[in-house]
């Protein structure tokens, strides 16, 4: 490093840290190829996912028979219908998630922050959110604005951000009493700098590894209201409904199990392990010298 | 025989970075009644040594050679039976004694657990014998206390109770880590007294860790010095104080700051009439607390209460007291991070009080502050350079960044870093380098008044020496005014031209350095002074034994007319009736009805003793 540089702020250093973290790395690497498999996979598989095809109904996995993954009791290959469904899976969880940091750690930083009535009045809001019946804000979204996929986004968003922004918010009430923070607000930095420069980044640990705990979930949710009937609709898939089926047929058909729920399984695992990788590769601190 | 013996230990610290050798060649031989000093900065391996005579050690320490407890050697031993060791034959004292109490659990309980666990004793017994106990180290009503909760206690007395708690099973050696450095001077002194007489009244050998030699001074009848895990020096303390051999020693003992004339005063700044460049008038902060009944009269929390003070261009006004008696109050306030509920604060003539937000953040560019916790007072997750530049970004928009790394990489030079500090983060730095940027950061923008807030309490005194000197240089460079708050006394007498002692909010007393060192006029700045530690045991022997000092009165209901007269030895009828106002007397101020009768000067340090006749322990609310 020359001298005198000024690094660039935390995300170059972060990077490097996080290179360093053979879990973090092969995990990361894991994720990139579920991701490509999902966009890509699908038009590159000769079949649609769904499309019947008759004669191989519940078909277990070969490479001669064209079905990979093997079919369902319906026909349909399982290989397209994983990766499609992984879509689904995926831009639920990344994209709900996304919401719910968004929101959550603005609205968490800004009450804990200022304190007072405002944080009274912010709270109270976030407990009459709490107090609404998950199911019942569902359906009754469904009923006002009928079926349709983006509303689970709004949906499993509108809800998750709750936990995140009360997570946030107890981290920055503990964070406003140091000395550093005091410090800025003695030089005179305004309030929306302090919580920029100084408390953002001091919650990313928490909030990467909530959020990354916060995917998974958002994952199971989505597949807990396919399997009511209020998400995913047939013949589109998701890992959730996927495995919902899957698991009706076990004993039969163990693949309609065992494929989804190896996707699944695997990209919960690497969004724990990079989720771990982050929040030490960001607390500049926990790094070697 | 020895009671405790120890040779040749070594303790080792196995590190991603390869071994690191904490403690080397340790030894020492410690008598029934008799006391060990270990001094040493912060990595010197004194708790560590300790720690692994007790079989603490972290998990990736190791420890070599030989500890004797009695002739039997107990070092290394499986954890069984060194369970049947600690607690029952040695003892320990840890500096904070909340931490070190569980706060769910009623003391009574939790002490007689104790005696429970080592001596089998039935629940019953075991409390009768807690009892006894804290009635030994004057735990006001004892057999009441049993079941208060930790936080029901205040330091001082949480202190009281650990030390009784280690005392339960009598064991032959008692070690003290640092047990006094959380607390005031006032209450230091007291729990020194109580160690040295239930030393001799059990027949403990005592092993007393610490950083601060005046402690040494008084308390130890053998010393060693260590340094990076060595020893430098041991012997007898008179000997080590009187002669010190190594040149560690006598630098560690050079950088202390002392009370008396070998620590130069400053030279009282020529009264040239200037503008004022910080003056304080009336200055109350109070806090409301929730209210008992509904209806019930809101109660206020008395942070400071009419504070007045002013501050030349160039001079540093010392502010003393114990905690809570409103020193960092006073400072946030004047900085405007606290509500003043009344009074003015006006710099350079301009009262701040009708500022609106903008314009109260254009002067605080002239309004710094140093705080006390060097490392916690910068954000971990930015570099240094990133950290000093912050007023800047603030206050000088306008710089280009070319500029700005500039200004800054000459204000870390100026503090005495070098610019490869730009690029680290504060938990690569010292303790020392972190306020060295602390300062930097508060000195970027030029200002005109610097706060600090116990700015060189957490530092080692050799290096709390080169912090003051860095400031006092600054000061000359900038015409800094300095607020210089700190609970050492030793310390602000060293930096300050003018010292102002504050009581529960209130000043008390309040003359240039020289004159309030010399002839206090204020029983409480003469209680103060008396209870700081001097490292010379010659001075230490022949001073009186310390009165118990009481804990300060809570300030939300403070005792009528005068406060410290619940304290004070001189107290008298009118102290109750009569709140004394801050006047002048002699060339200083004071607030105190009889400052004119009493001689409290220092000559009568050694040979009066400030108890009042027939005065018994008695303390705490």
């Amino acid at each position: 490093m020359t001298a005198v540089a000024v690094p660039g702020g935390l995300g170059r250093h972060a990077l490097a840290a996080l290179r360093r973290n053979r879990a973090a790395v092969v995990s990361a690497c894991l994720l990139g190829l579920i991701v490509v498999l999902v966009i890509a996979g699908p038009w590159l598989s000769p079949h649609d996912y769904y499309e019947t095809d008759f004669d191989r109904i519940l078909a277990p996995p070969s490479l001669a028979g064209g079905h990979l993954f093997g079919t369902d009791d319906l026909g349909r290959d399982l290989f397209v219908r994983t990766l499609a469904g992984g879509r689904i899976s995926l831009a639920v969880g990344v994209v709900a998630t996304a919401v719910s940091l968004l929101i959550g750690v603005a609205w968490g930083a800004v009450a804990g922050y200022l304190g007072g009535r405002i944080d009274h009045l912010m709270m109270r809001v976030v407990d009459i959110l709490y107090a609404m019946p998950f199911m019942f804000f569902v359906i009754l979204l469904m009923v006002v604005f009928g079926r349709n996929i983006l509303l689970i986004f709004v949906a499993i968003g509108a809800v998750n951000w709750l936990d995140m922004a009360r997570i946030v918010r107890g981290q920055t009430l503990s964070l406003r009493q140091q000395e550093f923070v005091e410090a800025a607000e003695a030089t005179g930095v305004s309030t929306f700098s302090i919580l920029r420069r100084h408390i953002v980044p001091n919650l990313l640990g928490v909030v990467v590894v909530y959020a990354t705990l916060t995917i998974p979930q958002v994952i199971l949710v989505e597949s807990f209201l396919s399997f009511l009937g209020l998400g995913v609709q047939e013949p589109m898939s998701s890992w959730g409904s996927l495995v919902q089926q899957g698991s009706r047929l076990m004993e039969t058909a163990p693949w309609m199990l065992v494929f989804p729920g190896l996707f699944l399984a695997t990209t919960l695992f690497c969004f724990n392990f990079l989720g771990d990788g982050l929040r030490d590769a960001l607390d500049p601190r926990d790094r070697p010298r | 025989m020895s009671v405790l013996s120890v040779t040749n230990l070594d303790v080792t610290f196995e590190t991603a970075a390869g071994p690191v050798a904490a403690v080397r060649d340790l030894r020492f031989r410690l008598d029934a009644r008799e006391t060990l000093g270990i001094v040493g900065e912060s990595g010197s391996g004194k708790s560590q040594s300790v720690l692994a005579i007790m079989g603490l050690l972290a998990e990736n320490g190791r420890a070599e050679g030989s500890v004797k407890l009695d002739g039997e050697e107990i070092l290394n031993r499986p954890a069984a039976e060194m369970n049947r060791v600690r607690g029952r034959r040695i003892a320990m004292v840890f500096q904070d004694p909340m931490t070190s109490l569980n706060p769910h659990v009623t003391v009574g309980r939790q002490l007689a657990r104790v005696l429970m666990e080592h001596r089998g004793r039935s629940y019953k017994d075991a409390l009768k014998e807690v009892e006894q106990m804290l009635d030994a180290v004057r735990l006001p009503a004892a057999g009441r206390r049993l079941s208060s909760y930790p936080h029901e206690f205040s330091g001082g007395m949480r202190q009281r109770v650990m030390i009784a708690g280690a005392l339960l099973c009598r064991p032959e050696v008692l070690i003290a880590d640092e047990p006094t450095t959380a607390l005031d001077v006032t209450v230091q002194a007291s729990i020194l007294a109580l160690l040295r007489e239930l030393r001799d009244a059990f027949g403990t050998a005592l092993i007393l860790i610490t950083h601060d030699l005046g402690v040494v001074a008084g308390n130890c009848d053998q010393v060693i010095v260590m340094q990076d895990g060595q020893r430098r020096e041991e012997g007898a303390t008179a000997e080590i104080f009187a002669s010190p051999r190594d040149p560690y020693t006598r630098q560690l003992l050079a950088a202390v700051p002392r009370l008396d004339e070998r620590t130069p005063l400053r030279p009282a700044l020529a009264a040239d009439g200037a503008d004022a460049l910080l003056e304080v008038r009336d200055l109350s902060v109070r806090f409301p607390l929730p209210r008992q009944q509904l209806f019930a009269r809101r109660e206020y929390f008395r942070a400071v209460e009419d504070a007045d003070l002013t501050l030349a261009p160039a001079e540093t006004l010392g502010v003393v007291g114990e905690s809570g008696c409103g020193k960092s109050s006073l400072a946030r306030a004047v900085l405007r991070l606290l509500p003043v509920t009344e009074g003015t604060v006006a710099l350079l003539g301009r009262p701040l009080d009708r500022l609106d937000r903008a314009q109260m953040r254009a002067v605080r560019r002239d309004l710094q502050l140093v705080f006390q916790d060097p490392l916690g007072s910068l954000d971990p997750r930015m570099p240094i350079g990133e950290i000093v530049a912050e007023p800047l970004t603030v206050h000088e928009r306008g710089l280009r960044r070319a500029e700005r790394r500039e200004r800054v990489a000459a204000m870390l030079e100026r503090v005495g870093l070098g610019p490869e500090t730009l690029s680290r983060y504060p938990h690569e730095l010292s303790g020392g380098q972190c306020q060295r940027a602390g300062i930097a950061r508060a000195l970027v923008t030029r200002p005109r008044l610097l706060i600090c807030d116990e700015a060189v309490s957490a530092l080692d005194v050799s290096v709390q020496a080169g912090i003051i000197d860095l400031l006092l240089s600054l000061q000359q460079e900038m015409g800094l005014g300095i607020l210089f708050i700190a609970h050492d006394l030793a310390v602000v007498r060293r930096v300050s031209h003018r010292v102002m002692v504050m009581y529960l909010g209130r000043v008390v007393e309040r003359n240039r350095a020289g004159d309030l060192y010399a002839r206090p006029r204020h029983p409480y700045t003469r209680a103060l002074l008396d209870a700081v530690p001097v490292p010379d045991p010659a001075v230490e022997r022949r001073r009186a034994p310390p009165p118990a000092a009481r804990d300060l009165p809570v300030p939300w209901n403070p005792p009528a007319g005068c406060a410290y007269r619940t304290r004070c030895p001189w107290a008298v009828e009118r102290c109750a009736a009569e709140q004394p106002p801050l006047r002048s007397v002699g060339g200083g101020e004071v607030a105190c009805h009889r400052a004119e009768e009493l001689d409290l000067s220092l000559a009568t340090l050694v040979t009066r003793p400030l108890t009042k006749p027939g005065e018994s322990a008695a303390e705490d609310r």
